[in-house]
């Protein structure tokens, strides 16, 4: 789920057609702050997307946790799996011990209304213009106004304990919050389970909205947010283009489904979209910014990149399509842009380098698991979508390309470089279909 | 199973000091790291005390405190914790690791809010008429208020992006945040990435401190935390009849993981191995426990067999033990599906009863005394263990430490939201 869309078709057809997520942010009003506009998920009704026994349960969830539980419906309906969250009678796809769920998550701020009608009520003063916070009036009975579930809304690993209830996930479970890193390290963490047999299917990906206020302040803190383009949207956002001035923050993230081959070749119904083939993981050393940067040499995204491919068993010459972190904030983007010049060489200029971000901006701990989703959904459809606000390309890079275009594509390399320096890359192959 | 993995060194900073030997002295001892809060006014609240680390400084741990300046309290704690496990592992004086074979996987949780600047900014843009906060109003006030180094370092990554730092660690790193269960999954996880060859040496465990304003609140709302405010120190009471909730507590816990292999090359000491991991989820309910300790139960099994280990060779049981009602006694329950009743099951101990709950450093201080009892054969005690519960009725080490032969110990994390997981450590 995306700025462009709800579910994988409708993200993956605004996508192609070149539309972007972008607008003016509509969630809060931004007029104090520079940046002004971002990639909203679209409306939802989070009681469409639980089983009736379960609406009740919607009341303790953060916007975070409401699009982890909708992203994981839409996905495992995708899948075609019969979970108590899919089906009303008792088939089950799989045992409930053999389904994982590894699902990042961001840092979760609270609700500012609902934190400060009780604050409201532990001022000094009464009336409208209040007197100062008390602590000792909050302590007495400020607090007893917030809900008394009012801190389960708020952890992180409600993303990953939501979904478990309500597909009666009882494998290994994992909350991994590393920025925008986080979803694929979880990925990478299922496929692992996956690999050395403690799961047949895990639920893996994340989900963030940093839409309000307190997340966006803390994004606009981190100085990386675009605040030249907030009257036309569209154009903002300008991965590995020489004009890039920021980012945008996009609302969403992506649940995958992975699935053991020998279990999903024997499930009814059951299409695939790609095979996982590879999975490294990096750090970053940047004392200069005490990682709040890549290395401008882009040395251990490289490194992420180097280590998937190889553990996929294939080199850089198999790789047909890259899709970046690339968020259009020009240290990131050059530090990533001479990660792949080392990578791939002189080859880069012909390997489609995707511009998601310009659609559907960072989605922070969500965004590896859209990207994900563009790849595998790209190697199903064996087309790459346009490239879109790349007019001036980093050295190396090729240019914008503003129609989709057939390819043969063998094999993706999904990566990301989160907000404090963890790196994972993730190769992807083609099934024959 | 392939490769053995060892714990070549541990540190921790927590309510009962900041180094190992002292630390344990006081576990065996049955001291107590409860009292009233420090860190902010609590003296209003329906719970006024937690288990606090004291007069600590991160600064004499590190090489170039600048590279840290501005951390929270929780990477401060990672700071100190991991340093000492660095120098325990001799890392400090081995000169060929090569940094991309350098992981890092913590379980640590966030940062504390800017408490006074986030109620400030709150206040001065609500409207009682609209029940709204003006959030172009909230936005000017925070901006001016807040500043980007405080909350940066809320972030849940951030102890673990600065050991990357201090320690030049360039292979996989991953934070991890499942609640109470967290830093004895990253343990386990990090095993895992070692036995796949993916690092030479992990540095792994976790850190974390909720007390602080909003914390505190969130329990006391959830009516988590004992209200024994006239008695602080005797106030966590796992599997006491009169248990009344858990006591908060903060800290740091770190180990140094590698392939026996590895430390054997490098001369290193290795002081037990983590032998098994089991990692489950209720799925249950977001509120309460699986009735049957289900996923626990499910987690214990999982982690010996991966150890190959049967209930009759586990020595001793690392309790999650909150003092919750509902907590003990349904590990209990669990306990006993996995291992039989009294006099079949190993004696139990539950270390809150004298740090507090660490939250997400509470599964890695339960490992590191696992490795203590090990090697000194010395099981602690569960503390204010007068009168236990009726549905509490497994041995429990109450109130005095004991002297056991122990080589194999099974540690139990569950966190709130049903994620479960066991450790099994074994003599080496």
């Amino acid at each position: 789920m995306t700025g462009l869309g709800l579910g994988i078709e409708a993200t993956w057809t605004k996508a192609t057609a070149g539309e972007s997520g972008i607008g003016p942010i509509q969630a809060f009003d931004p007029a104090g702050f520079d940046c002004r506009i971002a990639a909203e998920a679209p409306p939802f009704k989070i009681r469409d997307h639980v089983p009736k026994t379960y609406r009740k349960a919607t009341k303790v969830m953060a916007r975070d946790i409401e699009l982890a539980v909708v992203a994981a419906d839409l996905a495992a309906r995708d899948a075609g799996l019969q979970t108590p969250g899919t089906t009303n009678g008792d088939e089950r796809s799989y045992a409930p011990d053999r389904v994982g769920c590894h699902i990042g998550a961001g840092l979760i701020a609270g609700e500012i209304d609902e934190l400060t009608a009780a604050l409201a009520e532990a001022r000094t003063a009464e009336g409208a213009s209040g007197g100062d916070f008390d602590m000792h009036k909050w302590g007495e009975s400020g607090m007893s106004h917030l809900t008394p579930l009012w801190l389960l809304k708020y952890l992180p690993n409600m993303l990953a304990c939501h979904v478990t209830i309500v597909h009666d996930a009882q494998g290994p479970s994992n909350t991994i919050t590393c920025g925008e890193s986080s979803s694929g390290l979880s990925i990478g963490e299922s496929l692992r389970v996956i690999q050395r047999g403690a799961a047949d299917l895990c639920f893996c990906g994340g989900t963030e909205s940093k839409l309000n206020p307190m997340a966006f302040l803390r994004q606009v803190l981190t100085g990386r947010l675009n605040t030249t383009s907030n009257d036309r949207p569209a154009d903002a956002v300008r991965p590995f283009d020489k004009r890039a001035t920021g980012m945008a923050i996009g609302e969403g993230g992506g649940i995958v489904v992975l699935e053991a081959a020998d279990t999903f070749d024997g499930r009814d119904g059951a299409q695939a979209y790609a095979e996982v083939l590879g999975f490294a993981a990096s750090q970053t050393v940047n004392r200069q910014t005490k990682n709040r940067t890549p290395d401008p040499e882009g040395r251990a995204i490289g490194a992420a990149i180097q280590n998937a491919i190889a553990d996929a068993g294939v080199s850089p010459a198999d790789i047909d399509l890259i899709v970046p972190f690339g968020i259009g904030c020009p240290e990131w983007d050059r530090a990533e842009a001479a990660a792949l010049r080392r990578v791939f060489g002189d080859r880069l200029a012909q390997v489609p380098v995707l511009s998601s971000k310009a659609q559907v901006g960072n989605c922070g701990a969500g965004s590896g698991g859209v990207d994900l989703a563009f790849a595998a959904k790209a190697l199903q459809a064996q087309t790459v979508p346009p490239i879109l606000n790349r007019d001036a390309p980093l050295d190396g890079l090729g240019p914008a390309v503003n129609e989709p275009t057939a390819a043969d594509l063998r094999h993706a390399v999904v990566y990301s470089t989160g907000y404090g320096g963890q790196n994972t890359a993730i190769v992807l192959g083609r099934l024959e279909q | 199973m392939s490769e053995r993995i060892v714990i070549t060194g541990m540190g921790w900073i927590t309510p009962l000091g900041h180094d190992i030997e002292s630390v344990w002295s006081n576990l065996l001892a049955g001291v107590s790291g409860i009292t009233p809060i420090a860190h902010f006014d609590a003296s209003t609240f329906p719970t006024t005390f937690a288990a606090q680390v004291k007069d600590y400084d991160w600064r004499p741990y590190v090489d170039d405190p600048s590279l840290h300046e501005g951390v929270g309290h929780n990477t401060g704690f990672a700071l100190g914790a991991a340093a000492q496990a660095w120098k325990h592992a001799g890392l400090d004086a081995f000169a060929d690791l090569d940094p991309t074979r350098l992981g890092i996987y913590l379980g640590s949780g966030e940062g504390s809010i800017d408490f006074d600047n986030y109620v400030a900014s709150c206040l001065a843009s609500w409207s009682a008429d609209d029940r709204a906060s003006d959030s172009v109003a909230w936005a000017r006030t925070a901006a001016q208020r807040m500043t980007a180094d405080r909350e940066i370092e809320q972030e849940p990554n951030m102890p673990l992006t600065h050991l990357a730092l201090e320690f030049n660690a360039m292979g996989p790193t991953y934070n991890c945040l499942t609640a109470c269960a967290a830093s004895t999954q990253a343990i386990g996880e990090a095993t895992e990435i070692l036995k796949r060859g993916h690092a030479d040496v992990m540095v792994t465990g976790g850190a974390h401190t909720m007390i602080h304003p909003f914390g505190v609140t969130g329990f006391n709302r959830l009516t988590a935390l004992s209200n024994r405010n006239d008695d602080p120190t005797t106030a966590s009471r796992p599997f006491s009849r009169d248990r009344d909730g858990f006591v908060l507590g903060e800290g740091a816990g770190m180990l140094v993981l590698e392939t026996l292999e590895h430390a054997r090359q490098r001369g290193a000491t290795p002081l037990a191995e983590i032998a098994g991991y089991g990692s489950t989820a209720d799925a249950y309910r977001i509120t309460d426990i699986h009735p049957d300790g289900r996923g626990a139960a499910k987690a214990m099994r999982d982690a010996m067999q991966h150890a190959g280990v049967g209930p009759e060779e586990v020595d001793w049981v690392a309790a999650h033990g909150t003092g919750t009602k509902e907590n003990d006694s349904i590990e209990t329950k669990a306990i006993k599906s996995v291992f039989g009743e009294r006099g079949d099951a190993p004696p139990v101990s539950s270390i809150k009863s004298m740090m507090g709950h660490l939250i997400a450093a509470a599964g890695v201080v339960q490992a590191i005394t696992a490795v203590l009892a090990i090697r000194d054969g010395k099981l602690p005690p569960t503390a204010n263990l007068h009168d236990p519960a009726p549905d509490c009725d497994l041995d429990y080490i109450p109130l005095q430490a004991r002297d056991a032969a122990v080589n194999t110990c099974l540690s139990n994390s569950f966190g709130f939201g049903g994620q479960n997981d066991t450790l099994i450590l074994r003599r080496i």
